[in-house]
């Protein structure tokens, strides 16, 4: 047996699920897809003593349109987020992004709320949701929290839930009219994890203006990060070649990265300049097919 | 030792009962409970596919599950593909094209190509189907081949759509 032992649990409902996450609190470790937490469980880097299994609870698996946006639940699969064309409607580059993530085989097991909870910084739908600035909801024995991608987000591997709390949903916007998308990833292989990712979003005004941008950065930082100073450079301007690369090289800014075996920080460093030009420009072409 | 708890499932239109440890992955329950040793065991962390089944129609790797989350569900495996007597579409399609060489990594292909195959998605041969096999990795790199023989199956399932779905 790889894993070590553990009780493990299968509630059918959220107040069971929380109920027992209240009783085991730091003990216990919520498993929805299973598709980081597993290979965590064989490596035994993780060893918690009691798991709860989410997977029973169905009503935890729905994507409904809410206000200007979408509510997610935690356990929809990837592979559903991929293929919904309610997601390709209103939010296409949530559709877009699950591509990219691991293979055909995770895609179908591996769970929205699983990939926002783990918060691995090269992740896709982390990054997506905070450059859209969605909401998660989270619920806990006391009552429930809603937190933006500021507050969820913390660091690598760590985000703001409690041990005694679940992720339930989250929720991101319909994107605006006449905005434009771009996500763009750097991976040494089809389905590894990014070097570096990027999701840019444009808004231009009837004029040609940027009326609103938002740039997030994936990979080479601790957890998804906006760069804010990218998207002030945008703003109220008529974007040109020129101006695009300018807030790229903002994106590069806000990078931190490390040098591992895979690659040097100032590789990773230049390549976030270089598929930030390459996400900001999509998201720009697509602003203007959108006018 | 934590308690084993009973699960029944179906694999491969049989079904069995048997008591698990929480414990046990999927693909380890499959080898050493069921005998079923078609579900090969390779990097145990979700990169190479060769454990590839089928769950509930869609493929995951048996590695990356645990048995008891498999309590209740339709399993198909490699040996399930043909009836013993003739192989399927797929598995003919890997032989006309040559599709394996040392044959380790076959069973998971079929597996992952089963479900591309098979799903509602609109396909298209070649890069799509090279994007959509990349979680199943061939050390004899006999790629080639592979993406020959799912695209040929794709393209009959085209022109010429039945039910037969092995």
């Amino acid at each position: 047996m790889k894993p070590a032992e553990f009780d493990y649990f299968a509630p059918t409902t959220v107040e069971e699920a929380v109920s027992l996450l209240a009783e085991h609190g730091d003990h216990a470790k919520i498993i929805a897809g299973g598709q980081s937490l597993i290979p965590l469980l064989n490596f035994r880097l993780a060893c918690p003593r009691i798991l709860i299994d989410i997977n029973r609870i169905e009503s935890l698996s729905y994507i409904t349109e809410s206000g200007e946006g979408l509510c997610i639940g935690a356990l929809t699969r990837h592979r559903t987020i991929e293929h919904s064309p309610l997601v390709q409607a209103k939010c296409p580059v949530l559709s877009y992004a699950a591509r990219f993530i691991g293979h055909l085989a995770i895609r179908n097991r591996g769970t929205f709320g699983g990939s926002l909870a783990h918060a691995d910084p090269a992740a896709e739908f982390p990054l997506v949701v905070a450059a859209l600035g969605g909401r998660t909801l989270v619920r806990g024995a006391s009552g429930e929290r809603v937190l933006d991608p500021e507050e969820f987000f913390v660091s690598y591997l760590t985000t703001a839930l409690e041990p005694s709390e679940l992720l339930i949903q989250a929720w991101v916007p319909t994107l605006a009219e006449r905005t434009g998308w771009g996500f763009r990833e750097q991976a040494l292989l089809e389905g590894t994890f990014a070097l570096v990712a990027v999701c840019a979003l444009i808004t231009l005004d009837h004029q040609g203006v940027c009326s609103d941008a938002r740039i997030a950065l994936g990979g080479a930082v601790p957890a998804p990060v906006r760069a804010i100073k990218a998207e002030e450079c945008l703003q109220g301007e008529r974007p040109t070649e020129k101006l695009l690369s300018e807030a790229a090289r903002h994106v590069a800014l806000v990078a931190e990265p490390v040098s591992d075996v895979h690659a040097s920080s100032e590789y990773r460093r230049a390549m976030a300049e270089v598929y930030a030009r390459r996400a900001l420009k999509d998201a720009y072409a697509r602003a203007c097919r959108a006018r | 030792m934590a308690k084993r708890q009973t699960i029944r499932l179906n694999v491969n239109g049989i079904s069995y009962e048997r008591a698990v440890e929480p414990r046990m992955l999927l693909v380890d329950f499959i080898r050493h409970e069921l005998g079923l040793k078609g579900t090969h065991i390779g990097c145990e962390q979700g990169i190479c596919g060769a454990c590839t089944v089928i769950l509930n129609g869609e493929s995951v790797n048996s590695c990356l599950l645990l048995a008891i989350q498999a309590d209740g569900a339709d399993i198909l495996t490699v040996e399930g593909l043909s009836d013993g007597e003739q192989l399927s579409r797929l598995q003919m399609a890997f032989w006309e094209h040559h599709g394996l060489q040392c044959g380790f990594c076959t069973p998971g292909f079929l597996m992952t190509a089963h479900d591309i195959v098979n799903s509602s998605l609109l396909v298209e041969e070649g890069e799509e189907v090279r994007r959509l096999l990349s979680g199943n990795l061939c050390r004899c790199t006999g790629y080639q081949t592979i993406v020959a023989a799912v695209s040929e199956v794709l393209r009959q399932r085209r022109e010429k759509p039945s039910n037969d779905k092995r």
